[in-house]
């Protein structure tokens, strides 16, 4: 049996280190000993795979996935893009979740008790499977910025969590995704946890004009990049 | 002037947050919104193999059990076999193999039910002891965390596993090993994860 073709290294400085003291909650939930290479086997070059029995018809419409007598408050939005590897190639069939808090900036979670009213038609959570070009889109409102827990007086940005998988347990990625002209994407520790402006840029979804529906719902598009593998051509490998 | 090659940068990652469990586990956030939710069965009713079930907590740097947090589980079944195209053999009907697993948000204690994994031959030949993939997210983890979860009953296989045996440190080597407990005639294991401080359980780059 050929040994399989490994995924590139991760580019750690592309990432929030562990600790960062700016965002309180990373300092004791951050490991202080060096993380151990180990050469990628089977376990972390599988993953695994999803098919459309999974998901239900309205998953990717949080419009109208948890819509009860009406649709949620808030600016509609279109959230589209592509999910690829660092090779620039589509990564079809795989699985997208999302999550948000509605316009108001509360999240339908028991946990959560700002003062924003939950929405009633709003759930907040939808999920999709990509096709064979790697695209995604969800529908959904425009998630309202909220202040949370760190310094006394800080706010999060709009943004929306996403969550996806690729083929392998080694491309497994959550991020968030952030909306272009937003003031509060300088302000926010957690945002600033990513050590490159080039990498705050990549978690900003752009305005797409050509993406909107005219009178109906406005666009933004939002592409994921996700860990590329070697090509199999030369093995260095017993 | 030298040719950029034409690579993409991998997305940067950014903390689950608190309120993961509102995306990838809405019931346990508590509402009800997909017909079905994924990750809840790893094995699926006709895995062959031990039916056992992993129990633990994720500790913080003070000590303290992390209640918000979030596991998923990616395992071979009883014979080796991940469900996936390159898994190296089949697996039964309704074998995943893929879980996820949320904490009681009053103590952070978490548990999962699946079926024991065989040990893995790897393309390259190297066998793999049985083990359980790991990887941990949470409100204060900005990248998402790798661990392996090994058997202590499997000492044979774990003296010549290559990851475990690759760990320099030999006294971090019981960090990735889950102890065997026993309830109700059930095989229980137990594993505690500590992100930091004495004991840190082995993280790896993979
Ligand atoms: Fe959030």
């Amino acid at each position: 049996m050929s040994a399989a073709a490994a995924f590139y290294q991760r580019n750690r400085d592309r990432h929030p280190p562990a600790l960062t003291p700016a965002y309180k909650t990373s300092v004791a939930r951050s490991p202080r000993l060096a993380r151990i290479s180990l050469d990628q086997s089977v376990a972390e070059m599988t993953g695994p795979t999803f098919g459309h029995d999974d998901i239900g018809p309205l998953d990717n419409d949080l419009i109208r996935n948890y819509a009860q007598d009406g649709d949620p408050i808030g600016e509609r939005i279109i959230v589209h893009g592509r999910v690829l590897n660092e090779n620039a190639r589509p990564v079809p069939n795989t699985l997208v979740e999302i999550w948000q808090a509605n316009a108001g900036g509360r999240y339908r979670h028991k946990k959560d008790t700002y003062l924003a009213p939950i929405d009633p038609n709003f759930g907040g959570c939808g999920r999709t499977i990509t096709d064979a070009d790697g695209a995604y889109a969800f529908r959904t409102v425009k998630p309202g910025a909220y202040p949370w827990r760190n310094m006394v007086n800080d706010w999060r940005p709009a943004h929306i969590h996403v969550s996806v998988f690729g083929t392998a347990f080694c491309q497994r990625l959550i991020t968030q995704l952030y909306f272009e002209g937003d003031p509060l994407i300088a302000r926010c520790p957690i945002v600033q946890t990513i050590p490159d402006p080039d990498g705050i840029d990549a978690l900003t979804a752009r305005l797409d004009m050509n993406a909107t529906i005219p009178l109906d719902t406005i666009a933004y598009r939002f592409d994921i990049v996700l860990r590329g593998r070697r090509a199999t051509m030369f093995e260095n490998r017993p | 002037m030298t040719q950029p090659f034409d690579y993409l940068r991998e997305t940067p990652s950014q903390t689950a947050g608190p309120y993961v469990h509102i995306g990838l586990a809405p019931g346990a956030a508590g509402f009800d919104i997909y017909d079905r939710e994924l990750g809840w069965d790893i094995a699926g009713p006709n895995a062959k193999g031990t039916r056992i079930r992993i129990e633990g907590l994720v500790i913080d740097g003070t000590g303290s059990p992390i209640k918000d947090v979030m596991l998923e589980a990616w395992q071979a079944n009883a014979a080796g076999h991940y469900a996936h195209p390159e898994g190296g053999g089949p697996v039964e009907e309704g074998f995943r193999g893929w879980g996820r697993v949320i904490t009681d948000f009053e103590t952070g204690a978490w548990g999962f039910d699946t079926i024991k994994p065989g040990s893995v031959r790897d393309g390259s030949g190297k066998v793999h002891a049985p083990h359980i993939s790991l990887w941990i997210v949470a409100r204060g983890i900005n990248l998402g965390l790798n661990t392996r979860l090994y058997f202590d009953d499997e000492a044979d296989a774990n003296a010549a596993d290559p990851v475990l045996g690759m760990i320099e440190w030999e006294r971090r080597r019981p960090t990735l090993i889950a102890r065997r407990t026993e309830s109700d005639g059930k095989p229980v294991y137990r594993f505690d994860i500590r992100i930091q401080g004495e004991d840190e359980t082995v993280f790896f780059d993979i």
